[in-house]
């Protein structure tokens, strides 16, 4: 897959947001590929980048509050930082489409589902009122929902969140796009509809051929969906790789803590395994290695920052760490 | 393995409270008299004991009760029939102590106050202990869940979400309460944190005996912190036993299905029944016989008449098929 063009090509991308003091850079250097057709996972906590890398790629950060100091950012092969607004009118929906976390944030309160529906649909295709309706309701049959024609008149308030997640993820595929972004899509359901809309998701993405990139904190979720992961730390890649060998096989010293804080990890009522220390404040990085003060493994090089390099030759499996690439366990 | 042994250990400790058939229903939408239309029925009969020194989990989906059960025992809504009873605290003295530690440390410590005042709120508010140890309190307690007592004097905002929640647990012990609720206390958190906060409260626990609540939709978290787990279903327990035996061998129909429906780590997603109804049935009018049947694969004779929780107490099951 690697010499197809990636539908998504972040490059060392880094971004500030102008702040008072001192300027908050929420991304240093973000490298991240999305070939057609692949589920790419981003897992990182909170303040780690993944959802300013998630809105960026769509443009969606308001305009002038943040600043690209390097680095460069395409979709389908268009530069997505210079595209004008009528061009993301047209990109945004059409060759690339969003979920939100929250659904019902997500609609809009005081419209029919059919009138939201329909409008993304008209926006973007030539068709009529009457062929948009059908389209809609054949939409909303491929999620599994009994009833299209009585949602599509029904307001979102109506629907239950599974049910509202359901209607974004018809509405996202409604044109077709080469590239989803779902922002944490799951984390306002239930495990036993997470677990549907998840399968309803791939189903659908994987008929249509359709990338998607999904942005979690979960890294169970990730395990078990994604085809490649990145773990994000500090606005700035730490790791990636084949889900299942990041998984089984973490690299960077943070992954490896992620993965054992998990409560799954340990007998019950043994002691979890903590990260000591917090997350850095972006706004006064160390120059060094972000992770350095919280590594157990930190060392005097760990104040010069490492680039994220193959292990072992493998350009898919990369870790950024100064630690030597540890032998498979 | 000793989960034999936590057991036998929460077997022979007194039960501080016991719930007999607890039904509460909210009224909904008023006619012209005033007189309510209808009722959601929240809880509909949980038979429930709680022992000292244990973590007791409860799991389930949104709309099963967990919160209104949590909201019970804290006494901010009143059974419509039933009763819950207290053991007679030792001293002898009045209502029970129950203290509560939210989901969203961010909204559930006053931004007003210093982070002193807030910890020693409870006892402020029950008017037990002098004034002008108030500090001394708060700085012991701040000092067990791992606050410096330089930090005595700052307010809320200038923590990180993870030290928020550590005052809430502050708070929660600053009273020596009887039970501690914890309502989702981590899943406003990273996960590095979490990490952190579950041991903090597993530490708690050993040191001062104390008695938790563990509400959770975090089947993992449930399964690392309880002793004994109930899992609830529309208002109703349908699997209550220890943790060991509920969910790794889940008897009960709807265990099964959310716990099959948990993510695992390097377990690939399966692609079946896509379709399976995922929607809890409305708590307005209430299903006839099991309130499982209609999502149930094992639906047979004798499930349209109501289910009984079956079985002794390692492992009891609202099933006449699995009891």
């Amino acid at each position: 897959m690697p010499t197809s063009t990636p539908v998504l090509a972040i490059d060392n991308l880094s971004l500030e947001f102008p702040a008072y003091k001192n300027n908050v850079k929420a991304l240093n250097g973000v490298t991240l590929h999305v070939n057609p057709g692949e589920i790419v996972g981003v897992v990182g906590e909170s303040g780690s980048g993944k959802s300013v890398t998630a809105m960026l790629s769509m443009r969606l950060l308001p305009e002038r509050s943040y600043r690209i100091t390097a680095g460069s950012l395409s979709m389908l092969d268009r530069d997505m930082l210079a595209a004008s607004e009528k061009e993301l009118l047209q990109i945004r929906g059409r060759d690339a489409a969003m979920i939100f976390q929250e659904p019902m944030t997500a609609l809009n309160p005081t419209r029919r589902i059919g009138r939201q529906m329909l409008d993304v649909i008209i926006h973007h295709q030539k068709i009529s009122a009457a062929e948009a309706r059908l389209k809609a309701i054949a939409l909303l049959h491929d999620m599994h929902i009994a009833s299209p024609e009585q949602v599509l008149d029904s307001y979102p308030f109506e629907l239950s969140g599974g049910m509202r997640q359901r209607v974004m993820i018809a509405l996202a595929f409604s044109c077709e796009p080469q590239l989803l972004i779902a922002d944490e899509p799951t984390t306002a359901l239930d495990v036993t509809v997470q677990r549907q809309v998840l399968l309803l998701l791939r189903e659908k993405a994987r008929q249509k051929g359709t990338a998607i990139l999904l942005i979690t904190h979960d890294m169970a979720l990730v395990s078990q969906f994604c085809d490649r992961v990145y773990v994000m730390y500090t606005g700035a890649v730490v790791e990636q790789g084949l889900t299942a060998d990041v998984m089984s096989n973490p690299q960077h010293p943070y992954t490896q803590g992620l993965l054992s804080g998990l409560p799954e990890m340990v007998e019950p009522g043994q002691p979890l395994m903590t990260i000591p220390g917090q997350v850095p404040n972006l706004a006064a990085l160390p120059v060094g290695c972000t992770f350095a003060e919280r590594c157990a493994h930190s060392m005097p090089i760990c104040a010069q920052r490492p680039s994220l390099n193959p292990i072992n030759g493998n350009e898919q499996r990369k870790s950024a760490c100064w630690l030597p690439v540890k032998e498979l366990s | 393995m000793n989960s034999a042994v936590i057991h036998a250990v929460t077997d022979m400790a007194p039960e501080i409270l016991r719930l007999d058939d607890v039904r509460v229903r909210f009224p909904v939408s008023n006619d012209w008299l005033g007189r309510p239309r209808g009722y959601a029925h929240a809880l509909n009969g949980i038979d429930l004991q709680v022992r000292a020194g244990e973590t007791l989990g409860i799991v389930g989906e949104s709309g099963c009760g967990k919160s209104t059960l949590a909201q019970l025992l804290m006494g901010l809504v009143a059974p419509s029939s039933g009763t819950l009873n207290w053991a007679a605290r030792s001293e002898g003295q009045g209502s029970s102590n129950v203290q509560i530690v939210f989901q969203d440390p961010q909204s559930s410590l006053d931004p007003r106050l210093p982070i002193w005042k807030i910890i020693t709120e409870p006892l402020y508010a029950r008017g037990h202990a002098p004034r002008g140890q108030m500090r001394d309190i708060a700085a012991r307690v701040a000092a067990q869940v791992g606050i410096r007592a330089e930090y005595l004097d700052r307010f809320p905002h200038q923590f990180s979400g993870g030290q928020r929640q550590r005052i809430a647990i502050a708070r929660a012990l600053s009273s020596d309460p009887d039970i501690i609720v914890l309502d989702e206390p981590t899943s406003a958190l990273d996960i590095s944190v979490q990490a952190q906060i579950l041991n903090l409260l597993a530490e708690l626990q050993r040191a001062r005996n104390l008695t938790y609540i563990l509400i959770s939709h975090n089947v993992s978290v449930v399964r690392h912190m309880a002793d004994r787990v109930a899992v609830m279903y529309l208002g109703q327990i349908v699997e209550l036993g220890s943790a060991a035996q509920v969910l790794e061998q889940p008897r009960h129909p709807y265990t099964r299905l959310l716990l099959e429906a948990v993510p695992r780590l390097g377990v690939p997603l399966q692609a079946e029944q896509v379709a399976a109804p995922t929607e809890l049935p409305g708590n307005r009018r209430l299903p006839e016989g099991c309130f499982f049947r209609e999502r149930c694969s094992l639906c047979t004779a004798g499930c349209e008449k109501p289910q009984a929780l079956l079985g002794e107490e390692p492992q009891r099951v609202r099933c006449h098929v699995q009891g």
